[in-house]
């Protein structure tokens, strides 16, 4: 039964700079990167070595913890560094893309007629597990467990978000494909959850082998934590794994096709982007981002986000895209003293976005701010009470969360719903929350504290 | 301007770790910030943050404070004439008109209410940067807020020093040892007027200190008020008619009349309008709802205050008023309701001093359940216990305590609903 559920919490920041919904295929990369830190928790142990060759699909390596989940190359070429931060960390293993591609070669399978165990062991080997992450935690999904059931979101909310109808428009047959291999995973169904508000695309809505829900609200409703908590939640040892969509479709091309192909879709967004150049890039996993931005930026001063502008990581111009991004938001740096009367705490603040009514602009809710990266204030103490209920549209006491992890208080955080969050979900306390406290950091630390003690 | 933001580039490395003044870094940042919004930027977790702070947050606060600092130096002076016309009759006969004497009434009330400002923030400001140069952090916003609050409470006669003590006490007691803005459990402006009204009666309640420069009119003439003058306000009145003696603005009432009789010379005496627009004696900031009123427009309109806590504490006090009527024992009991809400500190307490986040339920079922008992508790306190005339202080404090209580309840309920929701699914 198709169910739809209607938000009246959250909030949708709108940001200048949206991407058009044109495809162009971006210069392929001179290098790509698998970046360790993606994955949350991951310690790799890398198989090959520093100026080795690696084919596409080829294992570059694998998780210490779990030896059957393997990571493979996006491209075929040369590993040519390995970087290390503190304490010999991998940051980023870099590789060098060669002219011609070469891909590792399997026969293509149909995953409705295998095993879970075949499914599962295909994925594994060849690099598509990591694609699948798990509730709670919001990490990779352990392999050894079956989850209740699968949430796939049809729609990103979150500021400039891309537009999955348009990047999977076609994409029917492998979308499907994809859909069938995760419905081996689990007893419980592959859900999808579409946005209410829209038209879904018809590899959505044609979807079979699948329930299909909708959502309608702002922000975060198209997180599938949110859709989660509303059609399926998570009680203390269940499982829910969650996909993204176009990943969904490299692993049903793979199945298809027997070959890892690491094309996605990217959309460059964000005001100091120009114009002409935000649009939809064909690139690849873990591509090195100014071949897609190249020369379009309008000033030097800007931080490159690989993700959108609330939970996103800040890579720089020359850094690389993010495993599970579909998404590059390019903001301005707020790095300048403002003058509390004219730009500042005091100002009147005509260009100062906020959720509270603290400033003009919420008289304004459809005007496009450009928004900078300033912390606009000072961080203190938790003082102001209701703004994080707000935005969070769970039933779930954002603050006193937030407080029992701070002490460290794991029956409460047990109570209150840790199982069900990620720190996504809560990107927008953080936004609002007038303390300037990380929340999103401390959602983490309770998670790993989880982690570590009951899992 | 740009000059301005050179000097402050080129000091910020001198008083950071390291630096040549390192030490100062406290006074530094609490004036520097206050001028700059600092270039801080985010750095993992969201990029963009709402443009709003806790400095912008408590200035609102202090600006919606405002109308009824100025309506109470008005009032002040006012009172204060109002006896001397008494006591002079040829010289300030016709001050007893509220609007007669603007002038001298304003000159009058900003004498005796600006010191009271200047000491508290003083007092208060300078134990805040103590503690900040202990914990190494400059000014946080909160005494911000209570610097204001802690002038508008207390009657405009109160010796000066009293109020250092009592700042210095509710600073440290009341907010210091907690760990400082955002620990604290009971609000500090309460705190400062709950010491003084316990430790130093005399000055806090009485008769004799509500109009200013009382105490030197009785002096002057000869031991006693002048004919037809008073020093009382509303709420001492009402809580005489509970003992043998009861007064209405001076005139000592036969202990033999009846409620209805009794509260007929009251509402002759103390007109709702006058109540309302706040000229009546009390408190520095406590007497003008209209003036109040601004202010809760102001701090409902940015949604700084909580509507529900405001709304559930004048629901409560109503309600517990409606309460005392239907039983009706004594004159005070037989009050109409409405005048709980609009005489003594009700509508202030409701508006600035119940909503401080930081001492008042934090869940938002919690609230109404918070104002709506301090509301009815201050109504209880003032009928029941006549020796405190103003209940609305203890109310609140008390609240202020059983706040997280409150709290703990609503947390249950939400867990054990989400529990729920497996058991049935």
């Amino acid at each position: 039964m198709s169910k739809t559920v209607r938000l009246k919490k959250g909030l949708d920041i709108k940001l200048l700079g949206e991407a058009d919904q044109v495809t162009v295929t971006a210069k392929m990369p001179t290098m790509v990167a698998l970046k360790p830190s993606d994955f949350h928790g991951l310690v790799p142990k890398v198989v090959l070595k520093e100026g080795e060759k690696v084919k596409r699909g080829e294992v570059v390596f694998y998780d210490k913890y779990n030896k059957d989940v393997k990571f493979v190359s996006p491209v075929t070429g040369t590993i040519s560094e390995i970087l290390r931060g503190e304490k010999r960390r991998i940051l980023e293993i870099r590789i060098l893309v060669a002219a011609t591609d070469e891909a590792i070669q399997l026969n293509p399978v149909d995953p409705s007629s295998i095993s879970r165990e075949e499914v599962k062991s295909t994925m594994l080997a060849n690099g598509l597990w990591p694609f699948v992450k798990q509730r709670p935690l919001d990490k990779i999904a352990d392999p050894s467990v079956t989850p209740k059931s699968i949430f796939i979101s049809a729609f990103d909310s979150s500021p400039l978000a891309p537009d999955y109808d348009f990047i999977l428009h076609g994409q029917d047959q492998f979308f499907q494909h994809g859909l069938n291999a995760l419905a081996k995973l689990t007893d419980g169904k592959v859900n999808i959850t579409l946005n209410g508000k829209g038209s879904p695309d018809e590899c959505f809505k044609n979807a079979k082998n699948v329930e299909i829900n909708k959502i309608v609200g702002k922000h975060p409703a198209g997180n599938v934590g949110t859709q989660i908590h509303h059609f399926d939640p998570i009680d203390k040892g269940e499982f829910v794994f969650t996909l993204n969509p176009q990943d969904v479709v490299t692993i049903g091309k793979f199945f298809a096709e027997g070959q890892f192909d690491a094309s996605r879709i990217v959309a460059l967004t964000g005001s100091e982007v120009e114009e002409s150049a935000r649009k939809y890039y064909k690139t690849i996993i873990g591509a090195r981002v100014d071949s897609i931005i190249d020369s379009s930026l309008t000033n030097n001063n800007v931080r490159v986000v690989s993700g959108n502008a609330l939970t996103g990581e800040a890579i720089g111009q020359e850094g690389f895209l993010g495993f599970y991004d579909a998404h590059i938001t390019v903001l301005p740096e707020g790095d300048d003293y403002k003058f509390f009367l004219t730009e500042g705490w005091l100002a009147p603040g005509f260009d100062k976005y906020s959720s509270h009514r603290l400033y003009p602009t919420w008289l304004m809710p459809n005007k496009k701010q450009r928004l900078d990266t300033n912390l606009n204030g000072e961080v203190r103490g938790f003082v102001v009470t209701g703004e994080m209920e707000k935005v969070l549209p769970f039933d779930i006491l954002p603050m006193q969360l937030i407080k029992a992890i701070m002490v460290n208080d794991i029956d409460a955080m047990e109570q209150l719903g840790i199982y069900e969050i990620a720190p996504e979900d809560f990107a927008l306390c953080e936004y609002v929350c007038t303390s300037k406290i990380a929340i999103q950091e401390k959602i983490r630390e309770g998670l790993d504290v989880i982690e570590e003690e009951c899992m | 301007m740009k000059a301005l933001k050179k000097i402050i580039q080129n000091l910020d490395p001198k008083f950071e770790k390291g630096g040549k003044w390192e030490k100062m870094y406290p006074l530094y940042e609490t004036l520097s910030t206050f001028l700059f919004t600092p270039k801080h930027v985010t750095k993992r977790g969201a990029h963009i943050r709402d443009g709003v702070d806790l400095k912008r947050t408590m200035f609102m606060v202090v600006l919606a404070m405002i109308p009824a600092l100025l309506f109470g130096i008005y009032n002040t002076g006012h009172w204060h004439y109002e006896l001397q016309s008494y006591l002079n009759p040829e010289q300030y006969g016709a001050y007893s008109d509220y609007l007669t004497g603007f002038g001298d009434k304003v000159l009058y009330g900003v004498l005796q209410v600006l010191p009271l400002v200047i000491v508290s923030y003083g007092v208060g400001l300078a134990i805040e940067f103590i503690f900040g140069f202990v914990r190494g952090h400059g000014l946080h916003e909160g005494f911000l807020v209570s610097g204001m609050l802690i002038p508008l409470i207390m009657p405009a006669d109160v010796p000066l020093w009293m109020v250092g003590v009592a700042t210095a006490f509710a600073v440290v007691i009341g907010k210091e040892v907690f760990g400082g803005t955002g620990m604290n459990i009971v609000n500090i402006a309460l705190t400062a007027r709950a010491f003084l009204f316990f430790a130093y009666p005399t000055a806090m309640s009485g008769d004799k200190v509500w109009k200013s420069g009382t105490t030197d009119v009785i002096a002057e003439n000869g031991g006693t008020l002048p004919d037809g003058a008073s020093g009382a306000t509303a709420l001492g009145d009402i809580a005489s008619f509970v003992g043998d003696s009861p007064v209405v603005a001076g005139e000592t009432l036969s202990a033999s009349a009846s409620s209805a009789e009794l509260l007929q010379k009251f509402e002759g005496a103390y007109d709702p309008l006058h109540a309302i627009i706040g000229m009546i004696p009390g408190s520095v900031g406590e007497t003008s709802m209209i003036a109040i009123g601004l202010g809760a427009l102001l701090l409902l309109y940015t949604g700084v205050a909580s509507w529900r806590i405001i709304l559930s504490f004048f629901a409560g006090g109503f309600v517990f008023g409606l309460l005392m009527n239907l039983m009706g024992a004594n004159a005070y009991m037989d009050m109409p309701a409405y005048y709980h809400l609009i005489i003594g500190g009700f509508a202030f307490g409701a508006v600035f001093m119940a909503t401080d986040p930081v001492t008042a339920s934090q869940t938002q079922y919690g609230k109404l359940w918070y104002g709506f008992l301090g509301g009815g508790l201050a109504v209880l306190i003032r009928v029941l216990n006549p020796a405190y005339p103003e209940g609305v202080m203890l109310a609140i404090l008390f609240m202020n305590i059983m706040a997280p209580l409150i709290d703990h309840y609503v947390v249950q309920a939400n867990i054990s609903r989400r529990k729920k929701r497996f058991k049935t699914a």
